[in-house]
Order: C-alpha cells, then structure tokens, then sequence
C-alpha cells in the first residue's frame, strides 16, 4: 500500500510530475482549480501507487508528500 | 503507512515566487535537504544573488545575505573569513555568475576561499525577460540574439567549470542537470560533496546545475527538461572538473 497526497495551493500545474509516473495515473485536475488559477495535479486512482517518490524528487514546488 | 517523502524543513512554508515548472525549486530543495542532512541548517550563512533567484532568502531555513549584483563570492568570502566556523554558500545564476560577476568568482576561486558556489546555469536571462546571456548556446534565439546567437557578432559561450579547473584554488567543480530522477540524484550527492569539501577546508567549491527557463525559452517544461538533455549537455558536458578523487564524505 502507498499514496501520495498533493498541497493543491502550492501546485502550479506545471505537468512535469505526468510524464514521471511509472504507473501513469498522475493528471492535471481539469475540474479543479487552485487559488492561483492552476490546474492542480492530482491521482485519482491511488490504488495503483507504488510510492516510488520519482513524482515528489521532479516536483520543482515540493507539492507532494509520499506515504509508504 | 510511514511518510518517506516530504518538504523538507530546509526550505521556509513560503510558496517559491518562480514560474511553473522552473528548475530553481528542485536545487532550492537539494541544497535544503543536504543541509537537514549534514546537520549544518543553524550554522549556514547563504549569500543571494540577483536575478530571479533574488529573494532566495526567503526559502531558505538558514541565515541569509541579500548580495550585489554578481557579488555573492566577495561578500562570501567576508563572512567566511570573520566566521571560519559557519557554513557559507553562494547561490548565483549565469546572468549572475558569468556576466557581471565573473571577476568575483573567478578571484575567489584563485584565493581558493573556503566557500561552496552553487550556479544554476539556464543559458538566458530570465529574471529581465529572456536576453542573450554569456552562456546562451550558439544559435540559440534570445530577445537580443532574434536570429539565434551568432559567434561573429556576438562571441562564444562561457563554459565556466571548464575555465576555473585551470586554478588550483578551486578544488571541487563539477556540472550536474536535474532533469529527471536519476540525475537529481546526482546533483544531490554533488552539492553534498561541496558542502563535505568546505567542512574540511579543502578550498573552493563550486557545482553548475544546469537549468530549465521554460517562459523566456518558449517551451513546456517537460519540453525544457529534454531540450537540456538534448541541445544543452552537449555544450556544457557533465562531470567533474576538479576533485574527482577527493575523498570527502565521513
């Protein structure tokens, strides 16, 4: 079991943490909406999480904490 | 479930003031957690530098510096010397580093002062909206270089790694990119090995990270990083200049 929580305020939506995911089930939340106007990142099935970090190490907002 | 990762106390809560996808909030975190790691966070002096990295002091958790433009080595070397015990860094860009501050660092590489140097190394610069900077790639088209960088008008780029390993002062140079895991590793155990060769007083220390600047490149992020991997690397090669066989690390 692991998951990954993402501080939605801090994210700007930059996208670089999409691509990284092994498991691809990280997205930019096109129906959410963070103060700053981004589209935050998010996993909606975090089921499918390994915990493997490469998210949280490329995010340059340290948006995502990993649990494990 | 047991946290493995999270901000580290390195950095303050204050959200960075950097665009998306900018490379700056992956070495603010490396050297923060490097210095949790070290255990060194309450006795480092940082020194800022001007560009966009100008207010740095507000993400750091330690001591900080507001510098002149391109200054950061001469005021480091101040507080090194009155402070011989603290840590002191230095956190410069190219505009920075290479531009109007190349006399600085170049003299305190020569004096071989006990300072670590970390350059992020974006090729443009990017705090003033995207003009050609000394380490703008030839070809490359900046808001000054419309037509990309052309050497008879405008010279070559500055590899500066490469021009310091001529000193015998600087005794750690080594160029690292953060543009995926593997290599932010990498550039990881690099500032590690900067902030090691200062705690041993072996001399100067400097690592060039190369950076992302997706708004003035006029690139995705995820386009930034592999336009480093792929036009950038071949220009300012990764390794180590200097002190590859310094044997550093307790």
């Amino acid at each position: 079991m692991a998951k990954v929580e993402f501080n939605e305020e801090r994210c700007k939506g930059c996208g670089l943490c999409v691509p990284v995911c092994p498991k691809h089930i990280i997205s930019l939340r096109r129906d959410r909406l963070n103060s700053k106007g981004f589209h935050p990142a998010g996993v909606e099935a975090m089921d499918q999480c390994i915990g493997c970090t490469f998210c949280a190490v490329i995010c340059p907002d340290s948006v995502i904490e990993v649990y494990r | 479930m047991e946290k493995v990762f999270a901000r580290t106390k390195g950095l303050t809560d204050k959200p960075f003031h950097y665009c998306p996808g900018c490379t700056h909030g992956i070495i603010h975190r490396l050297i923060a957690e490097v210095m949790c790691e070290l255990d060194i966070l309450d006795e480092t002096i940082g020194v800022s530098s001007v560009g966009c990295t100008y207010n740095n002091y507000e993400y750091f958790a330690c001591d900080m510096v507001q510098a002149a433009h391109g200054r950061a080595p001469a005021v480091a070397t101040g507080i090194k010397r009155v402070h011989p015990d603290n840590m002191v860094f230095t956190y410069q860009g190219d505009g920075d580093l290479a531009a109007i501050g190349t006399a600085e660092i170049i003299h305190a590489a020569a004096r071989g002062e006990k300072i670590c140097t970390f350059f992020a190394n974006n090729a443009v610069y990017g705090m003033t909206s995207g003009q050609m900077a000394p380490t703008t790639l030839l070809g490359q088209v900046t808001t000054t270089s419309p037509f990309g960088r052309d050497a008879d008008l405008q010279g070559y780029p500055i590899n500066v790694c490469e021009m310091l390993a001529t000193l015998p002062g600087a005794v750690y140079l080594e160029r690292v990119k953060v543009t995926d895991f593997k290599s932010i590793q990498q550039a990881k155990k690099a500032i590690r090995k900067a902030f090691r060769v200062q705690q041993q007083r072996l001399g100067f220390a400097l690592v060039e990270i190369l950076s992302t600047c997706p708004t003035n490149w006029g690139k995705s992020p995820a386009e930034s990083l592999a336009w480093v991997d792929q036009v950038m690397v071949p220009q300012y090669p990764l390794g180590v200049f200097r002190g590859a066989d310094l044997e550093v690390d307790a």
